[in-house]
Formats: C-alpha cells, structure tokens, sequence
C-alpha cells in the first residue's frame, strides 16, 4: 500500500471518481472528478491536532461501526495517502462561524472549507478495471437475526473485533456484555447458494477459508474457544488450503454439515440458539452460542454501474462483468484495451486478485509495448456523387464521425474515418446508397439472403445478429450445448444498427416466412446508442407491413447479450414455432405484394430523378 | 457480380469430433466442391492447428487461391488466426470467410445428425456467397498511449498498479475512497499465509 503513495510512475488520486471515458483502444481520453477533502493534501502532515479539537463524533465506518471517530479524521492508521479528510456532512462548518476549531489549531492552514471538486483530465492507452466487490448485507435474511440480535455479527465486523487495529485492540468481545465469549457459531453461505430469492444463487468464493482463518485466529488467541461451523459444503480447493482445513479441525474446531433454518436469542443470556439438520447423521440437533457470525458472501459493487456504462462491459448473470473469454481471456474485457483484475470480474481472495491484477498489468503492457495497434477497416465510406447531403448519417452516427452536408447547397457529407467505429447505422439508414460500409456493403449482406433462401425457403429462419451480443449469444448458446432448431440461418453485422430495411424487405420478398433481427440491449450497444436505430427502423417495418397487408410478428426484434445463451436457444425455439404456423400461400401473398411496391418505388424514384435536371449524373442502382 | 477470376477455397475443419461428431463432414466438403467459383474444398481434422493452416497456404500456391473459406468454429476464436495464416501466404486477410458450423450448428444440434450436416452445407453456401464479394482492406495503424488508468485502489488495482509502474509506465490510479486499500485493509489476517493484510 505505501509503495502506491510513493512510487514516481504513479499519480494516486484517492477520494476521486471517474466523471467521463471517451475514446478507443490505445487513445483514452478520460476526466476524474476529485472531490473536495478540505484538507491540503499536499501540506497535511498528519499531526493529528484537528481532530483533538474536533466537537463532532459521528460513525467510523472503517471500524464497522463499532467505535467513533471525528468529522475531521484519518481513515485508518496505515492510509495511503497519509492525509486527513474533513467529512462534509458531519462537519458543522465555518460560516457562519459555527466551529472552525480544526482550522484553527492546524499550523499549517491546511484546512480550506471553500476547497471545490476539481475535474482533472488525461489520456491513456489502456485501462484497467478493478473497482471491487461489495459484502452481503444480510439484514433481508432475517431469520438469522442479523438487525434483531446484537451477538450476530457478521464476517466483516469478525475482523475489526479480532484485529489489533480494531475497536478492541484485538480483544474478542461480544457487543451485548463486552465479554469474550466461549462457544461461537458460524454459518456458511449467508447470501451464497441460495435459490429462494434472498441473497444470490452463486458461491462466493472466499467465505470458507475466510471462516477456516477466524476459526484459527480464535484458537490461537482464545484455545478454549469452542468453535462450531455450519456449512453446506466446505470448498478448501487452493493451494495450502486443504490444510488450513486440516490444522483448523485438529485444533477442535467442529464441522458440522448443515445450515439452522433460523436463529433465536435467549432475552436472559442474549445467547443465540438454533436447531439445525444435521445431513451427516440425520440427526436434529440443538445448538447455543454467545455470539455467531455469519459468513457473508461477496456481490457485484453497487456503484459499478457507471463504469460499466463509459467502458460498453456487459454482466454475467450473476452481475459480475463479464470476461472476453473465460478460459483464454480471462483478464481481458470484451472492450478493446480495457483489463480485469481482482473481484469485479468474479469474487476473488486475496492471492487471486494479486494474480489477475499482474496477468491484467501483462496484458496491459503487451499493448502498450506495440506502440501501435491496427485498426479493423470496417468503416463507412462515402460513394462519391451519390450524397444528396441531406444529413440523416449526421444524425444517426453516434460517433460525430460525419459531419457537413447541405441539401440546398447541394454539399456532401464527410465521413471521418478515424472516429468511425463501424456500427453501419450511417449505411442503413441513408436513402441514397452513398455510404458504403466496408466488409458489410450491402451486396455482401443481400448475397448472402439470397444464400440463405434460393432453396427451400420456408424452411429457414433468417436472422441478423450483431457481432458483440447476439451472435456471441449464439457462440455461448452452443459453447453450453443447448440444442434448438436447425432452421435459424444467421447473418452477421456488426451492429443491428446496421440492418437495412430492405434487407428485410428482401429476405420477405425471397420467401422468409420469419426474419429476426437481434442485437445488444440498450444499455449494452457497443456503439452507444446505435441499436436506438434499429428499434426505429424496425418499428416503421412493422407498420410498412401491417399496411402491405402482412402480418408483422414475421419481423423479430430480440435484445439478446453475450451472456444469454440461454434467451438464444429460447428464442430460435419459439421462432421455429412461428415459423410453423406461416403458410406458403402468406409467403407467396408477401413476395408478391413487396415486389410490386419495390417496382413502384423504383419507378418512382426514377420519374423523380430524371425530372429535375436530366443531365445530371445516373444515381446508383437500387440494391435489390 | 463475379469477375470470372474468383477461385476459392474452402477448408472445412472436423474439429476433432467437436463438429465430425455430429454432423457428416465429408458431405460438407463434397458439396461446397460444387458450389460457383470454388477451385478446391479440403477436409482437415484441426484446421487451425499448424498442419492445417499450412495447407491453406500449400493450397492458395497451387490453386492460385484469391479467397479462402473456413468452415469451423466462430470468427470471435479464430478469425484472427486465419486472417493471419492467409496473410502469410500473401492474400489480403479481409479476403478470407469464416463459416462458423461448430457453435452455431454441430454444438447446438447434437442429436439431428441430417439436420445439422444439411444447416453446416447452408451455412458454408452463404459463407462462399459472401466470400465472391469480399473487397481487399487495408487496416490503418493508430498509435496507443502510453500511460494507464487503474480504477479502483484495492488490492487488485494496488498490485496492477506497481506491476506497471515498475515496468516503466505512467500509471493514474483513481480510487474512490480517501485511502487506498478496500476490502483488504479492514481485514485482519488473510488466508492462507495468516499474516497481515496491510
């Protein structure tokens, strides 16, 4: 921790958030939001005289709230930086001159009650994400008495009771008597394997050879100890754990198979009793502790929300981020130069995050190291002579990559293509045919449709998934061997937003009974906010075919990830019933009625064109 | 839209018995023979492994091969392998398709051995259709920064940070927090060395 504070590579900005990342791999632009500690970080020299002189007493936080500490305050003895902090909202402030006490003891006039948050903004190449975990807050499992009873504590409260920094100086006490108890209880998987609503279905990792460790500690401070764990399973796989496991038993402390369904407390005692099953002997047994402690499992942090948002990550189901690949990149996020380490990708122990953490730096430096990285040439690109400027790819690109364009003034977008991702949203929308997106032109896609649907059309599915969600969500689908139909063809873009309506048109107009066009869920777009499009575009398809006197549930739309491999399989399944029930007198009705408004349209759109100025350059020729 | 010069050719991968298992490779490959523009279709047992992908490149000299198609797992796994191999052999590597027939077909149609080996043969066709439409691209380079954010300063950020530090980059590490530390430094001792978290 100390080396963090003091290493010159390294510009530690605590008590700092994450205001904004823009940019892509290798060229991160990101801005930090310092918030005001009131105290000069620079100048505090810790000599501890504003806290002395401090009236207020509030919560500390770092203790589990078993002891106080002041408004002004160090967060803990061994704090990097070794700074003070002036809590806003504990403080009672200056002006009007209300205290101020702090402020006029401290030698140095470190304390500025008018300090303001500054943003502070750099670039990076690469980015590593390791914003933690969160601790089970038990308080929903109310059987085990957590807000009730006062001697149920919970594994975090465990550890500042034994440690010698803690509220006790190491003494262990029970809250109720301050008296160290003789027969503690622990249960296991508190908010861990459960399956009825309260706490999470999957297993947290550390919380067995967290609970092996106290029992250890206990013994070798209290040898009297009577120790009782109640467990479902005990997971001691890592290395040196097996025999922690061992010394922990034959320091007497007892394993007992089985979970109480709820605890009580003795109002005389204030000890905690229970029953419990034990599934080892099948026999019922009765239980009293002076304290227990729950072993608490570890969740996603709430607040990681907001980087999951800037950096485009997407969440396993149990709201862990979700790993590029997890056996062969299992450091690395789906978003280029973005890394793992430690708890936020799955709950981790200590030796596992310092592992993550040094593959994550490698991978890092492997990057970095390159100096440069290619770029896919999947970008958009403007046909010359066909744009009308008349500035919907303006509009749509969530990028800012085009800009220009004057219908009037009859002048041509510009494409930038170095802030063009390639979602394709520009291509799909533009009426014109003047963009054309590079490794997904339309003549691929259509050739492609035409593939599918020369043979035995009513017998396929054709579907569009974009690259980072849905066909991953297929990838995962079978990577699980989940089976479903065969009939689901797919067709591959980057982003939904890339799906064309007259690709639609034109897998109907071959004979699709269904088309499905599937793609990441809003908040997941690796393009921001391209699928936005899509929903538009296939909004207007559903009217354009109602209108056209075609049923329109024969267009899906489905938001399907990476992680929902399972929402995949579903979906081809109850796609196949539909396309069941699609006759081939509807499909003949549908081809003929999309050709005859294609040839309308066309003819249309060449009375138009030859009208105004004859001599004017031919427009491109319509895809279909 | 083909120029008469396309020829194309298609490696369609067993994957051990990954996709041969439950789908007739062999058909696959007989048929894909047949499809416009192919010059040649060649059945491997792992086509990414290294004897694969030297006879993509054995098989692009003799054929004088302008576009490969490769039908085995997802683009998302292999295609930068591929695009590398035929790269190797001098082709443009935006000429080269994948059709992926493991995830999407042999995984997720283990007991329809017709049906699978039927969807495998589509999925190829497409694959080849798109292949006659390929375009030869050329990446562009983009220079990466050199320095790094490190969010969050517990024990993971803690230790990516120094790892990068010392190896001599810039590192910015933003935690939330007044002090560095999280999780670890409320703990007392940690498992399995029992000693001090801090």
């Amino acid at each position: 921790m100390m080396d963090v504070g003091r290493h010159p590579r390294i510009n530690l900005l605590t008590y700092s958030e994450i205001d904004n990342i823009s940019g892509y791999i290798g060229n991160f632009h990101v801005t930090v939001r310092k918030k005001a500690r009131f105290v000069d970080e620079a100048e505090c020299n810790a000599c501890g005289e504003c806290e002395k002189v401090c009236p207020v007493v509030a919560v500390d936080e770092f203790q589990q709230g078993f002891s106080s500490r002041k408004a002004i305050y160090m967060p803990f003895p061994q704090a990097v930086p070794s700074v003070y902090i002036l809590n806003e909202r504990d403080c009672l402030g200056h002006n009007p001159i209300a205290c101020g006490k702090c402020s006029d003891v401290c030698e140095k006039q470190c304390i500025d009650f008018d300090m303001k948050d500054q943003l502070i903004e750099f670039d990076v190449g690469a980015v590593i994400v390791a914003t933690g975990m969160d601790v089970y807050d038990p308080t929903e499992m109310d059987e085990y008495g957590y807000t009730r009873y006062e001697n149920v504590i919970t594994s975090m409260e465990f550890e500042r009771l034994i440690s010698a920094g803690g509220p006790t100086t190491g003494h262990f006490i029970r809250p109720t008597d301050r008296e160290t108890p003789k027969h503690i209880g622990f249960i296991q998987c508190v908010g861990s394997r459960t399956q009825n609503g309260k706490g999470n279905p999957y297993c947290s990792n550390i919380c067995c050879m967290n609970t092996i460790k106290d029992s250890l500690l206990l013994k070798d401070h209290y040898p009297d100890t009577e120790i009782k764990v109640f467990y479902i399973d005990i997971r001691a796989f890592g290395k040196g754990f097996e025999d922690l496991f061992q010394r922990s038993k034959q320091a007497g402390v007892q394993y007992i198979r089985g979970v109480p369904g709820e605890v009580f407390e003795d109002p005389a005692t204030k000890n905690i009793t229970m029953t419990v099953e034990n599934t080892a002997t099948g026999a019922i047994e009765d239980h009293e502790f002076e304290m227990v402690v729950l072993s608490t499992g570890v969740i996603p942090r709430n607040d990681s929300e907001v980087i999951r948002s800037l950096l485009s990550l997407s969440r396993t189901e149990d709201g862990f981020f979700m790993e590029s690949h997890p056996k062969l990149k299992p450091v690395d996020a789906p978003t280029g130069g973005v890394y793992f380490a430690g708890c936020v990708e799955s709950p981790t122990d200590v030796k596992d995050s310092v592992t993550q953490a040094s593959a994550a730096a490698a991978r890092t430096e492997i990057l970095l190291n390159a100096g440069q990285i290619s770029v896919e040439a999947i970008t958009s690109e403007l046909v010359p002579d066909t744009c009308t400027g008349c500035g919907i790819c303006v509009r749509v690109c969530p990028f800012n990559a085009i800009t220009g364009g004057d219908a009037k003034a009859k002048l041509p977008v510009e494409i930038v293509e170095a802030a063009c991702k390639g979602c394709g949203t520009c291509a799909a929308e533009c009426n014109f045919d003047a963009i054309l997106m590079k490794h997904f032109e339309d003549a691929q896609i259509m050739a492609q449709i035409d593939a599918i649907l020369d043979k035995d059309p009513m017998e396929k599915i054709v579907t569009f998934a974009c690259n980072w969600c849905s066909y991953a969500g297929a990838d995962l689908a079978g990577l699980s061997r989940m089976q479903y139909p065969t009939t689901q063809r797919i067709i591959k873009t980057m982003c939904s937003g890339r799906v064309d309506a007259n690709f639609v048109l034109h897998a109907f107009e071959q004979g699709a009974p269904i088309v499905l066009v599937s793609g990441c869920h809003f908040v997941d777009c690796h393009y921001i906010d391209a699928n936005r499009w899509t929903q538009k575009r296939v909004e207007k398809l559903w009217d354009d075919l109602e209108k056209l006197g075609i049923r329109p549930e024969r267009l899906q739309l489905e938001w399907i990830s990476a992680a929902e491999g399972q929402k995949w399989a579903r979906t081809m399944k109850e796609l196949e019933e539909m396309r069941q029930q699609v006759t081939e007198e509807e499909v003949d009705h549908t081809k003929q009625v999309l050709k005859e408004a294609r040839l309308k349209a066309e003819a249309k759109k060449k009375a138009k064109e030859s009208k105004p100025k004859a001599a004017e350059k031919a427009p491109a020729a319509a895809v279909a | 839209m083909a120029d008469g010069d396309l020829r194309i050719g298609v490696f369609v991968c067993e994957c051990g018995s990954n996709i041969a298992g439950s789908l007739d490779c062999s058909a696959v490959t007989e048929y894909a023979a047949t499809l416009p523009d192919v010059a040649c279709a060649v059945l491997n047992k792992y086509t990414c492994a290294e004897p694969g992908q030297q006879e993509i490149k054995k098989y692009i000299k003799e054929h004088n091969l302008n576009r490969v198609v490769v039908a085995s797992c997802t683009p998302r796994m292999h295609e930068p392998t591929f695009r590398q191999c035929v790269s190797e052999a001098g082709m443009n590597p935006y000429l080269m398709e994948m059709a992926n027939i493991r995830e999407h077909c042999s995984w997720a149609h283990l007991n329809d051995w017709d049906g699978a080996t039927a969807k495998a043969k589509d999925i190829v066709k497409v694959a080849v259709a798109r292949a006659r439409l390929l375009q030869a691209r050329i990446e562009s380079e983009l220079p990466v920064l050199k320095d790094v954010l490190v969010v969050g300063g517990g024990v993971a950020g803690i230790q990516a940070s120094l790892d990068l530090a010392d190896a001599g980059y810039h590192v910015h590490l933003v935690e939330k927090e007044a002090s560095v530390g999280g999780i670890m430094a409320a703990l007392d001792k940690t498992y399995p060395t029992m000693d001090c978290s801090i």
